[in-house]
């Protein structure tokens, strides 16, 4: 297969990869990949939750009165989710604001490992985050019908339409319920992924182009930058869509 | 080797390791093992360890701002004891100097009315001298005035002397 590409590549002149990525290989040796391998998916995983351990714990670990600098952004990051999980769902959503909480820290910091070079990240992978999003539509629509009972049927049923659009509103809000784990999902993927492959196309092309270089190079920095944005800006995305199912569940009346 | 091939067919057939289904497995677990720990991590250790320091700065901070409090509570409190003291020493002085005034005042009275008294009584006794002494000198007058009036009478006209007329002549004129 290897030689394969390689004639491919000798053939177009250019040796843009950009999906390459986002490849799943195991981490020793070249054997398939069982659902227990280790592998890069495993390795950058864990770095996640060691980064997130080393703000949240380790950076936190003095306990000060007047904080450090990490221990600012641990409590800022704290201050931040709580008071979204509690602005939006009010003090009946405070129980499931660890659970919210893990959401955020794990998507921002894979999202920001993922923008270091020669890494791999685990977020644009939509096996990654749809797992996530099921796992909060399941998990929101359990706390839905515990807390409500039947009644939680009426987050469909739109009370303030006419009569005659009840029924059809109906059928939208239904489906529209359960396009949400896949527009959730794909959004926070398919954001990953785009950007990650747009910067490698323009590697791909400063690499071909010689001292013309500097044009893709700087299109990179600019993407970069963006790409830092969208980190941040999608981890919050998911975070806030999650607590805003959630306050559905919790409240379900329009 | 066969699951890896399939695996490398369906990913150069749909171009997007993210649809190589053959991988999902793997990634699901890993996923899972991962947000599990994370969860322990943040639910157990993280979260109980920030909030409490936040509540911790939250009270402090709020002790700090009572006992500022109680602080001016109790300099208000002293600058009203002292003010209050201030005035109680201000009345008193005030009355002392009063009593002081009213007691010089009337030993000045006193001695002032027995200075008048005893003016008084030596003007008495200096007017009781002073009759005293015109009433004798009143009575040499007459005296010295009979004698002169009958020497006179006795030189001029000898056989006219008579001491009783003359003396009735003399206190006559004496007192007009």
């Amino acid at each position: 297969m290897s030689a394969e590409s390689t004639t491919e590549e000798a053939t177009s002149g250019f040796n843009i990869h950009p999906m390459d990525q986002f490849e799943v290989h195991p981490l020793f040796g070249d054997g398939a990949i069982h659902w227990y391998t280790p592998t890069n998916v495993t390795l950058w995983l864990g770095l996640t939750v060691v980064a997130a351990f080393l703000l949240l714990v380790v950076g936190s670990r003095g306990r000060a009165m007047v904080p450090s600098r990490s221990q600012s952004i641990a409590e800022m990051a704290y201050g931040f989710v709580r008071k979204m999980v509690e602005d939006i769902t009010g003090k009946e959503g405070l129980k499931y604001f660890p659970h919210i909480m893990t959401v955020f820290t794990f998507i921002l910091f894979a999202n920001l490992l993922g923008l270091l070079p020669y890494s791999f990240s685990t977020t644009s992978h939509i096996a990654v985050t749809g797992v996530l999003a099921l796992t909060v539509f399941l998990s929101v629509t359990v706390i839905g019908f515990v807390k409500n009972g039947p009644s939680f049927i009426k987050l469909f049923w739109v009370s303030s339409a006419p009569m005659a659009l009840r029924p059809v509103l109906f059928l939208i809000e239904l489906i529209s319920y359960f396009v949400r784990p896949v527009s959730h999902s794909i959004r926070l993927g398919g954001n990953l992924m785009a950007g990650h492959a747009v910067v490698k196309v323009f590697a791909g092309f400063a690499g071909a182009l010689g001292i013309g270089a500097v044009i893709p190079i700087t299109a990179i920095v600019a993407v970069y930058g963006l790409e830092l944005l969208v980190a941040f800006i999608q981890a919050y995305v998911f975070t806030i869509l999650t607590v805003v199912y959630l306050n559905d569940a919790l409240h379900p009346s329009h | 080797m066969a699951t890896q091939d399939a695996a490398h067919a369906a990913e150069t057939s749909v171009g997007m390791p993210q649809l190589d289904f053959a991988t999902f497995p793997n990634q699901i677990f890993w996923l899972v093992v991962a947000i599990a720990v994370l969860y322990f991590i943040i639910a157990k250790v993280a979260l109980p360890r920030i909030g409490s320091v936040i509540d911790d700065r939250h009270n402090a901070v709020a002790n700090d701002i009572e006992q500022a409090a109680e602080f001016k509570r109790k300099a208000e409190e002293a600058e009203a004891a002292y003010n209050a003291a201030l005035a109680e020493a201000r009345a008193e002085a005030m009355r002392i100097a009063g009593e002081a005034k009213a007691e010089i005042k009337a030993d000045v009275d006193a001695a002032i009315a027995k200075a008048d008294a005893e003016i008084a009584a030596k003007s008495a006794e200096s007017a009781v001298r002073i009759d005293e002494i015109r009433a004798s000198a009143l009575k040499s007058i007459e005296e010295v005035a009979g004698v002169a009036a009958n020497d006179i009478v006795a030189a001029i006209m000898p056989s006219a002397s008579d001491d009783k007329a003359l003396k009735a002549a003399v206190a006559a004129r004496l007192k007009g």
